[in-house]
């Protein structure tokens, strides 16, 4: 990759769709399910046989409202739907029920951090609509309805709801752009309307770029970008985008507003259709759907039913126990991994200590075997055991990192790894006694430089004991019994 | 014999021999299948005919008439082809809709089964209720009872035809620019569009869904009352459903004495025919007899009406009817080529030219850089002629005008201009644009052919429009019997093969 010239910045703006996990369908009574045998969870609404008519799922409202007030929208009091017509064996009606200039939330805006640093985005609008049914396209070897022999259509998905977010171009670089979706997953994760699961594309987007000179104040010409199905896409996606955006203008050219794909096999973006194909998709109001009244009683009953947002978290994590900004953000961001541990704090772990062992060992832990907060090979009730036995001295921190790791290897609870692997801190006097007599009795050149006044020799004494016991040895006893037999 | 006359009855009289055990449902029924068996041939009025369906359901509810008491019990109804009706087919008329079997039925129609009416078939209609003639099914054309070498009317000219033909008791008909209103006057009887709202729109096959209302055409007044009844409602599935305030009263009223009747300086400048003139001018006579008033009044943006309503509807209509794509229902081209291919042969093959007409008129008026101009305008246009009613029901209590401009045309009279055509909805397309209930009753014959007195009430006041239209139909005494006169010349629609539509049997009404 170019490192983008230094004349340019660029300039993000992201579109994100997310399916609601409401019990049934956005226009419809038909259930809401995934994997289940095609076209089963349908009816004459959902199929758009004649004369069926849509009825707005209150339900999915509310999610839509909750994800608008999470990202500080203004729920509108009157909303109004809008027919976006294309044809599309996915589109059954060959309109998608979807918002247009009455959406149900504008102007707000969300704060995520990259690198240590808080950014802001708003946030343009938030509505709601309904999802097109999947496409399978069989035979031939593109995946893509043109080459296939045949195409099937599962409409069980069709008329899922389904909000779109709009943010402002307001973001600053490509990784600020993954930050930001990932930050935003985790928001409306915690929020219970949806689990994005990425995989079954419960949560998708598309990315407007485009680049201009630095510290202009005003928009360049921009692309839209598709098929970017992980964060890790979206930023290499990006990153090829950019660059080829500043080369067209450093050669003179100009940049054509168009959608690209995104082909992660060649890191490149290619057009996916030209503005001459450029639909037309003659948005007008909804006759079907009256205007959807919101009561703004009813908002604000659900503003006050919101879960703890993880900004709210940071902030009580930092008061409640004592952590650093940086701490509380990388343990509250995430709702499982901040339950996981406030658990291990319940279950009698100090608080500082337990951050450290959960963004340490914990989270690597977590990453290397690809596990969900709360899903580790370790419970928060051992690991706060763990943490008491360093914090008591029985462990030292060190032994105590190879105790987690056979905990996992084991299954096991640390005192049994202790007991089986004698990685108990020894701090019994006796047992020291010994080692220490024979450390001062071998090493008689440092006895004398010691006693003749180079108080500083005792660290070398400390560390051949710790190194007779095989690093057990509990290192302030060590100390006191050095001292006493160097003293006397 | 039963000795009935079913050009004559009316479902009060036949509600009142099936109570009182002078004659069973079957033989009712048995009365309309024999009217259609004789006179079918020449007026056309049936897409499909259900007599063994219609025999068995009347029979059971004979068997069973003491579980199936109900003010509807046993009596038989037509039911416009673009309701769906759950195993039996319905087209809409259109060949796009060949052979299509509803997996379910229209809330209208559903509600009066439960009542235990009995279908006696679906009518026919132009294509996806898209025209004033019935001329534009793909089927056939209907013909009118009064001369058979006239149209109908339309949309629902098949079920105003097999009303005023005797071949039912009374039917069902949707009204979106007139379609009820229009053919009700055309064939003499009683048409009525309800507020918009007032019944539910779930399983009527959109056309224009915010101008669409099903409503009842009979041979009287009290009968339209009896059946709106029975189709007023608030429905879950239809969000535009709404309850109405007070229900649907059976009308007594003999006079009017009090009312105040508008009658709108705009409509009566629309080349209104000196026949059709004076009989509207005599029934004005006969409210002023009846102790009512008639004042002009104005209703400024009535011209505007017709070109707002002929954006609105076929705008509407282009995104409803782009369903029929071929790919999950209905008819789907031969062996096409690609997914362009499919669409473009599927709808080009299976829409008839008016439907083609109207969706490409309203693609065109939503697509960008003309939304404004023509969408826009006209939805600005619709406020503009609600408020010209509101300011009128603050003077008056009903407002007075013919239906039509005219009688009944002849066949193909019209059919190769589309503005005369469209023309024959001025007087009844107001009304739609502003939600409002509206009536058509017979007053009397211009040239031997019926000549239909509308009249238009505020949003929900369909029981003083009832009490007014019957204290007028009293007094004008229409004779609904139609003489079946002229040659028959009734021109199959290109491209229609009798048989073609299969009936499956099933008991649709078990």
């Amino acid at each position: 990759m170019n490192s983008p010239s230094r004349a340019w910045e660029p300039v993000i703006g992201l579109e994100m769709h997310v399916e609601l996990d409401t019990q049934t369908k956005m226009f419809c009574g038909c259930a809401v399910t995934k994997g289940d045998e095609p076209n089963l969870h349908t009816c004459p609404v959902c199929l758009a046989h004649p004369g069926a008519l849509p009825v707005v799922n209150r339900r999915a409202v509310e999610y839509a409202a909750r994800i608008a007030l999470a990202l500080d929208c203004t729920v509108q009091p009157r909303n109004i739907f809008h027919r976006k017509n294309y044809f599309y064996p996915d589109l059954p009606k060959a309109y998608q029920i979807s918002q247009f200039d009455a959406p149900l939330a504008t102007g707000g805006s969300f704060e995520y951090w990259v690198d240590g640093e808080l950014l802001r985005c708003r946030i343009n609008r938030v509505h709601m609509e309904e999802d097109a049914a999947k496409l399978i396209h069989a035979g031939g070897d593109t995946g893509r309805i043109a080459g296939s022999d045949y195409s099937m259509v599962d409409f069980n998905r069709g008329g899922t709801p389904l909000i779109e977010i709009v943010t402002e171009p307001d973001i600053p670089s490509p990784e600020a752009a993954r930050e930001f979706l990932q930050q935003l997953r985790n928001l409306v994760v915690e929020l219970g309307v949806s689990e994005c699961n990425m995989e079954e594309g419960q949560i998708r987007w598309d990315a407007n770029v485009s680049v201009r000179p630095q510290s202009s104040a005003e928009l360049g010409t921009r692309t839209e970008l598709k098929n970017m199905n992980s964060f890790r896409f979206l930023q290499q996606a990006l990153d090829a985008e950019i660059p080829r955006q500043i080369e067209v203008l450093e050669a003179g050219g100009k940049i054509d507003l168009e959608t690209l794909h995104f082909d992660p096999d060649t890191g490149t973006t290619t057009p996916l259709r030209s503005k001459e194909e450029a639909h037309d998709y003659r948005y007008f109001p909804e006759p079907d759907l009256v205007p959807l009244e919101i009561d703004p009683a009813w908002v604000e009953e659900l503003r006050a039913t919101q879960p703890e947002l993880p900004e709210a978290r940071v902030e009580r994590f930092m008061a409640q126990y004592g952590l650093s900004r940086a701490d509380a953000a990388v343990i509250g961001s995430a709702g499982a991994l901040a339950a996981f541990y406030e658990e291990v704090v319940a279950a009698g772990a100090g608080a500082k200590p337990a951050a450290n062992w959960v963004m340490g060992e914990y989270l690597a832990h977590l990453n290397a075997a690809g596990l969900e907060a709360g899903h580790g090979h370790v419970t928060s009730e051992r690991l706060a055991k763990l943490v008491k036995l360093v914090e008591d001295g029985t462990v030292s921190t060190s032994a105590g990192k190879e105790v987690f790791a056979l905990m996992i290897e084991e299954r096991a609870e640390p005192e049994a790894v202790l007991e089986q692997h004698g990685l108990g801190q020894i701090s019994d006097i006796s047992e020291l006694e010994a080692i220490v007599a024979e450390v001062v009795a071998g090493n008689p050149a440092q006895v004398e430089q010691y006693r003749g006044g180079k108080q500083q020799v005792i660290g070398f004494f400390v560390g051949q004991v710790m190194k007779a016991s095989g690093g057990r040895a509990n290192p302030q006893v060590v100390n006191d019994l050095l001292r006493r037999a160097l003293d006397a | 014999m039963t000795g009935l006359d079913p050009l004559r009855l009316t479902a009060r009289e036949a509600k009142r021999l099936l109570v009182d055990g002078e004659v069973s449902s079957a033989e009712l029924t048995k009365v309309y299948l024999d009217q259609i068996a004789a006179v079918e041939h020449k007026v056309r009025a049936f897409i499909l005919v259900t007599p063994d369906n219609a025999a068995k359901y009347s029979t059971k509810v004979d068997r069973e008439m003491q579980a199936m008491r109900g003010p509807l019990a046993g009596l038989p109804i037509a039911v416009k082809d673009n309701m769906v009706t759950e195993g039996v087919t319905t087209t809409c008329a259109s060949k796009i809709l060949a052979n299509y079997q509803p997996v379910y039925t229209a809330t209208a129609v559903r509600q009066v089964w439960e009542d235990h009416v009995v279908m006696l078939g679906k009518t026919n209609l132009d294509e996806f209720a898209m025209g004033s003639s019935t001329e534009n099914s793909a089927y056939q054309v209907t013909a009118n009872p009064w001369d058979l070498s006239t149209v109908p009317g339309g949309s629902s000219g098949g079920s105003a035809a097999a009303v005023a033909a005797g071949e039912a008791l009374w039917a069902l008909g949707s009204d979106t620019g007139g379609s009820i209103r229009q053919p009700a006057a055309l064939c003499g009887i009683v048409g009525m569009k309800p507020t918009y709202g007032a019944v539910s729109r779930y399983g009527l096959i959109a056309f224009a869904s915010s101008l669409d209302q099903i409503g009842p055409l009979t041979r009287s007044v009290y009968d339209c009352a009896l059946l709106l009844q029975h189709l007023v409602g608030r429905d879950p599935r239809d969000s535009t459903s709404v309850e109405m305030p007070e229900p649907i009263a059976l009308p007594s009223a003999e006079r009017l004495d009090g009312l105040r009747v508008g009658v709108p300086t705009e409509y009566l400048a629309a080349g209104i025919e000196p026949g059709v003139r004076a009989r509207f001018d005599e029934t004005l006579a006969h409210i002023e007899e009846l102790g009512g008033t008639c004042v002009e009044i104005s209703l400024p943006h009535t011209e505007y009406a017709l070109p707002a309503y002929y954006i609105i509807a076929p705008a509407e209509a282009s995104a409803n009817l782009a369903r029929f794509d071929g790919v999950r229902y209905g008819f789907r081209c031969a062996d096409p080529e690609d997914l362009t291919d499919l669409y473009e042969r599927t709808r080009g093959e299976g829409f008839g030219p008016e439907v083609k007409r109207r969706i490409m008129i309203g693609t065109y008026a939503l697509s960008a850089g003309y939304y404004d101009a023509y969408y826009g305008r006209a939805q600005r246009v619709r406020t503009m002629v609600r408020r010209d009613f509101d300011k009128a029901f603050a003077e008056v209590d009903l407002i007075a005008s013919p239906t039509t401009p005219t009688v009944a045309f002849k066949a193909g009279s019209r059919t190769a201009d589309p503005l005369a055509m469209y023309v024959c909805d001025i007087c009844t397309i107001p009304a739609n644009l502003a939600g409002l209930p509206a009536i058509s009753i017979p007053c009397g014959l211009s040239d031997g052919l019926p000549v239909g007195f509308q009249l238009i009430g505020p949003a929900f006041s369909e029981n003083r429009m009832l009490e007014a239209a019957h204290a007028i139909e009293g007094a004008v005494g229409f004779d609904t019997a139609p003489q079946f006169t002229g040659p028959g010349a009734r021109p199959e629609a290109e491209g229609w093969t009798p048989g073609e539509i299969t009936y499956r049997p099933e008991d649709a009404q078990s």
